[in-house]
């Protein structure tokens, strides 16, 4: 499914992040992408399946969790951090910020598809060290 | 022995909330009072295993502990050889180490840039251009009866916001809920707004197009369209109208302005638009500024060197050109050979493209946690709390001075920032010659 992807900031990634970003509370509230419900029954998703998202840039694979801040159907929104970062998009006009919002991508189902640490997703930008 | 300090400053986003009450019992912290979620974790935590007590050095791609003057000295001698230096982060820091900051690049002749670039950056940019109309948050809590947070989910990453300065606030002349207004703008339904009066669902991307509408409309001009940004052109009306009628309001605005397509023109076209509402009524705008001292990176880097963020001395002088001079494109480029962060985590909030050239280079990360960007360094400095364990000035969201208290110790041995730099610049003196 096409979707325009947000990056941002959220309660409990502002939490998880004070709780340490190598905590499984930070891993849990910023390792997700949220959807609209009725995109999810689209995708035929169930909450905590894991999705893939994927731009012109990389892919990741989140846990789905439903939107609470509804309705933003073809919106999807993943916290900021370095799993969102691996799908954003670096071209800043000359301005010094990236796209980290608005973002072209596509969502599909990879329930099977596993969720990578921060340390794994490190190795993955450094090229697999 | 128990006691209790008074009006402490929490120092995690631009809010600064000054009246923190936080009970301190055999050294420890016990109990804080007035904290929101994100702060209350940030005091239960710490001090967890993810502290980073003892400094250490990458050989061999293993982590090796090693005393505090070893530290410096290696990350010294990094800086001193490189050619083109970087120094980044500085938003979680204090006014006074800032300064410092300032002065190491200025000898390395290297680049120094602060978490601005990568969040209220375009806003700069657009004030350069523009100019703008703004107050203190005093003011706004005393005075405003329209308060419009466009583009920012204030409920989210400025928890007390609306209690301390705005729609929850009780102010001299405002004084309940029902005496003031609250529009949203966002492109989804924010927690915010779902407490707004009136909330506006935006296409992402089309904040411009809204903004030049809302202009259109404040100055009478009539739109030509059904919708702009699937906004009804009606609502856009009702929305000028609301502004112009209102006694002083003010349009706080977030990341979603400076990070969607448009960016610095985003900033520039509200701007405008709060400018323009002046010939009618009182209006202000403010940036949402997201960590607790970024505005005084901005201000402490434009008192030294003229300019608020990505400046550059390699040509002896200070030279600011965002686009060029801004971290993004210099690591994207691949341009910088060494890199000190300060109190930030770029290898987790940048783009791949970035953080690739990151893991290439010398990167020395001076913070009290463990992070990504400590993961792949090769020098790392621990440091002591700004706000918990030393003191500091920091600059709230509006501009405003405030004075950090230091609550309790630090673990054995830990320094501030201020105290880090100075002996990395006296070493990199020394090695400059
Ligand atoms: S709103 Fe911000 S400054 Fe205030 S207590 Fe919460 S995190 Fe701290």
């Amino acid at each position: 499914m096409k979707v325009k992807l947000i990056t941002g900031r959220s309660l409990q990634q502002g939490v998880g992040k004070e709780t340490g970003k190598f905590s499984i509370e930070y891993f849990n509230n910023v390792a997700i992408c949220e959807l609209d419900p009725s995109d999810m029954e689209t995708l035929n998703i169930s909450p905590g399946e894991n999705v893939v998202v994927k731009t012109k840039f990389g892919e990741v694979i989140l846990k789905a969790v439903k939107s609470m801040q509804a309705p933003h159907k073809g919106v999807i929104f993943i916290p900021y951090g370095p799993w969102a970062n691996l799908v954003t998009d670096p071209e800043t006009h000359g301005s010094g910020m990236p796209n980290f919002k608005g973002i072209e991508a596509e969502v599909s189902p990879a329930k099977e598809e596993k969720i990578l640490t921060l340390k794994e997703v490190l190795e993955k930008i450094s090229g697999g060290k | 022995m128990e006691k209790t300090i008074y009006n402490a400053v929490c120092t995690i986003c631009g809010c600064c909330c000054d009246d923190l009450e936080v009970k301190v019992g055999d050294g420890k912290i016990v109990e804080v009072k007035n904290a929101c979620a994100i702060s209350l974790s940030k005091f239960q935590n710490y001090n967890s295993e993810e502290r980073i007590i003892k400094p250490m050095i990458k050989k061999n791609g293993e982590f090796k502990e090693c005393s505090f003057k070893e530290a410096a000295e290696k990350a010294s001698m990094i800086l001193a050889e490189a050619e083109y230096p970087l120094i980044y982060g500085l938003s979680l820091t204090s006014t006074e180490a800032i300064g410092k900051a300032v002065e190491l690049a200025e000898v390395l002749g290297g680049v120094i840039d602060n978490t601005t670039s990568v969040c209220h950056g375009p806003s700069l940019i657009g004030v350069h251009d523009i100019g703008v109309v703004t107050c203190t948050l005093g003011e706004i809590k005393n005075r405003a009866d329209l308060i419009i947070y466009w583009a920012s989910n204030p409920v989210f990453s400025h928890p007390r916001h609306l209690a301390r300065y705005t729609i929850f606030s009780k102010g001299k002349f405002r004084k309940e809920r029902k005496e003031r207004k609250l529009i949203v703008v966002d492109v989804r339904k924010t927690a915010t707004a779902k407490l707004a009066d009136i909330f506006i669902q935006a296409i992402p991307n089309q904040d411009y197009e809204l903004l030049s509408a809302l202009r259109m409309a404040v100055k009478g001009e009539e739109i030509y369209l059904d919708e702009v940004a699937g906004v009804p052109v009606n609502k856009i009306e009702e929305l000028a109208d609301l502004m112009i009628s209102c006694e002083f309001g003010v349009l706080f605005f977030g990341l979603g302005l400076t990070m969607s397509l448009g960016k610095s023109r985003n900033i520039d076209a509200a701007l405008s638009l709060v400018r323009d509402l002046n010939e009618k009524t009182k209006f202000l705008i403010m940036p949402m500024r997201g960590h607790y001292n970024v505005t005084g990176a901005n201000e402490v880097i434009a008192w030294q060197t003229g300019y608020p963020f990505a400046v550059d001395f390699s040509q002896g002088y200070p030279k600011y050109n965002p686009g060029e001079t801004t971290t993004i494109e210099l690591l994207t480029r691949g341009e910088c050979d060494a890199a000190l962060i300060i109190g930030s985590d770029p290898a987790a909030h940048f783009p791949v493209s970035a953080v690739k050239h990151l893991m290439k280079i010398p990167v020395i990360t001076i913070d009290p946690h463990k992070n990504a960007t400590t993961l792949i360094s090769n020098v790392v400095i621990p440091t002591a709390i700004t706000g918990i364990e030393v003191e500091g000035t920091v600059y709230r969201m509006d501009g405003v001075p405030l004075e950090c208290k230091k609550l309790v110790e630090p673990p054995l041995g830990l320094k501030s920032d201020e105290e880090i730099l100075t002996e990395i610049l006296a070493n990199v003196k020394k090695l400059k010659g």
